[in-house]
């Protein structure tokens, strides 16, 4: 068996690579630029692209799994060398990544997999000499290491973080169609986050009542601020040190984070070094120059934090292609003001509306999965999705955003996208709605 | 530090009513708003956990500078001396004459529109200091804890206070041969100060 010789998935699972005779290994498939598994060629046919083999040392896979034994156990668990799950770095400090909603299931973001917006790159902070510094318009300035924060009464709840700019670039540009929900809305992630509820350390310092606002700092390179209402506070803000199990992955902002469920992900201030407490806003870069929202009034709004309610499909989805027969419609809603209380599905571009399953639990500021069956039968189609939430906010259209917001606002954009099947089963990105 | 009577709320408030011999007991049935996996709170509302911060350590985190400029450290520098700070230290990211290389290094400078503040027409009009930041102050605060890039936390306040009035006196907001310092920069009014308005969306069927 040359070095060539690859086996298609298929072939492996089903083990009918057997016949090719007492070879009981075979490299894995073949990885195309974007790190997805190239097709195999049918058996019997040569690619028609010769097979890329990456630089790096490759499991040898069995040709029947039940004939050798496997791995043994392991520190950390890797994910098969069939899956490949990225997200998509810029490789600068203020750089982005997104997460793969459309490789993705159920509602949790796997923690490695939770999108990146960073201003001026990931600290590494040693937990040791890290604490949270509490002051202003309290009774009792006050510090607490991570330790300290353990000792409090904590929760653990499911939230959704939201970047400001989620979907700019597909509201600015609709017309694109090689989008795909990574591009389109993956500056989203769904995780249980476990902390305290920040209410117990503003009655632990004792907060004056003439505290209207705190700032939040982070301890990164940025520094960054931001200026939160003290309404959110007593309402349901947490400073959490864990997610999804774990401690805080440090571009999540270990080892703690503010996390305010429904508002804009920037507030959720990462690596969170100082919380001050004042009675107006500080006006920083973040909530002046950076996530105001212009609008056609000549006008800009400002302090918008709640995530007005959105939905995409994940599936099917560009690049994917679609067969004809039954098949699911799958995607995720979120609103920051509640629960999801609909999400409706249209396959002939909005002439008419189906609801979808909305799949439990539905909870509070969080994913949720929808789906519906699906038999495509070989015409094209538009699918489209339209999320309610509970306080009967329906998400809109691309042109009724620009219609009450005007055509040059940006940010906390959330307009109605979906996907174009066309005939021969190829999918492409919608986003002029 | 601002003395002030203690804000009593929810679960507090109900143990004083309650009474303590019974507090326990009661708390959880007259604990609404606290999550049931919190448990009961202590009586006195407070958990004696972590420690005093000192003055020292909070003076040193504490450089936010807000919108009225309270905080804003002693200190001076000129437009001529910005300049100088500014082809050294910034020009690199932010180019010569502050026209940035977006998205990642920001366009600084520029006045046009200057009427209107038509922002939310035209996706085109890129926002500059001079033509979009409400507040003078928000210059000063960011440049002091995060710039420049790779550098940040490194300029004196002097520095600050130079750059601060290079870049403003480049947007035609200050005279090019002025000095700032905390009065001044206090006293700077900015082109987009009135163009804010806050956030009128409230869910339920309207879009806004």
């Amino acid at each position: 068996m040359s070095d060539d010789t690859l086996l298609s998935r298929r072939e492996l699972l089903t083990g009918a690579a057997g016949a090719i005779g007492g070879a009981l290994i075979a490299r894995v498939p073949a990885l195309d630029a974007q790190g997805a598994p190239k097709p195999a060629a049918a058996p019997g046919t040569a690619p028609a692209v010769p097979p890329v083999v990456p630089p790096v040392a490759l499991p040898v896979v069995p040709v029947d799994p039940t004939k050798v034994p496997g791995l043994p156990t392991s520190a950390q668990g890797a994910r098969s060398p069939f899956v490949t799950l990225a997200r998509t770095p810029t490789g600068d400090v203020t750089g982005t990544s997104y997460s793969p909603l459309q490789d993705l299931t159920g509602t949790i973001t796997p923690s490695d997999l939770h999108f990146e917006r960073h201003h001026a790159g990931i600290p590494l902070i040693d937990p040791a000499r890290h604490t949270l510094l509490i002051h202003g318009l309290v009774e009792r300035p006050s510090a607490f290491t991570l330790d300290d924060l353990k000792r409090f009464p904590f929760v653990t709840r499911t939230h959704v973080v939201e970047c400001a700019g989620n979907g700019r670039a597909v509201f600015r540009d609709p017309k694109g169609e090689k989008v795909t929900p990574q591009r389109a809305a993956g500056m989203s992630s769904n995780s249980d986050w476990t902390g305290v509820p920040l209410r117990l350390l503003f009655d632990e310092v004792g907060a004056t009542s003439e505290a209207a606002w705190f700032l939040a700092e982070g301890g990164d390179a940025s520094v960054l601020t931001r200026s939160v209402p003290m309404s959110k506070a007593f309402d349901d803000a947490l400073v959490v040190y864990a997610q999804n199990g774990e401690p805080l992955r440090p571009a999540q902002g270990y080892p703690i984070r503010l996390l305010l469920p429904g508002w804009e992900g920037n507030a959720s201030v990462k690596w969170l070094r100082r919380l001050e407490l004042g009675t107006k806003p500080w006006m920083t870069r973040w909530e002046t120059s950076k996530y105001t929202d212009p609008l056609a009034s000549g006008m800009a709004r400002q302090f918008s934090f709640e995530v007005d309610a959105r939905s995409i499909i994940t599936s099917p989805a560009h690049p994917g292609t679609v067969d004809k027969g039954w098949r699911n419609i799958s995607g995720l809603a979120w609103s920051g003001r509640g629960k999801i209380r609909r999400v409706e599905v249209s396959i002939n571009g909005g002439k008419s509306w189906i609801d979808a399953l909305l799949h439990p639990p539905v909870l509070s500021k969080a994913y949720t999965r929808f789906s519906i069956p699906f038999a495509w039968d070989g015409t094209p189609a538009l699918l489209l999705s339209r999320a309610t939430d509970e306080t009967g906010y329906v998400q809109p259209t691309r042109e009724r955003i620009i219609t009450v917001r005007g055509a040059g606002t940006d940010y906390h954009l959330n307009h109605i996208v979906g996907w174009r099947v066309a005939a021969d089963g190829r999918v492409f990105f919608h986003g002029d709605t | 530090m601002q003395q002030t009577t203690r804000r009593i709320r929810g679960v507090v408030a109900c143990v004083v009513a309650c009474g303590a011999v019974v507090a326990v007991a009661l708390i959880a049935a007259c604990g609404g708003g606290r999550d049931a996996e919190m448990g009961a709170p202590p009586p006195s509302g407070r958990y004696g956990i972590g420690r005093a911060a000192t003055a020292a350590e909070i003076a040193v985190m504490d450089i936010d500078v807000g919108p009225d400029g309270v905080e804003l450290p002693a200190g001076q520098g000129t437009v001529s001396q910005g300049a100088k700070l500014f082809g050294a230290q910034c020009a690199s990211c932010h180019g010569v004459q502050g026209e940035g290389m977006p998205p990642a290094y920001p366009k600084l400078v520029g006045r046009e529109p200057r009427e209107g503040f038509p922002f939310g027409r035209d996706p085109k009009l890129e926002k500059t200091i001079g033509n979009y930041w409400p507040y003078a102050t928000t210059l000063f605060d960011y440049v002091r804890r995060a710039m420049p890039l790779f550098t940040p936390g490194s300029l004196s306040n002097d520095e600050v206070y130079a750059l601060t009035a290079y870049l403003l006196a480049q947007n035609e907001v200050i005279k090019a041969d002025a000095t700032l310092d905390a009065e001044s920069l206090k006293a700077v009014r900015m082109p987009a100060r009135d163009r804010f308005v806050p956030d009128d969306r409230k869910g339920g069927a309207a879009v806004r």
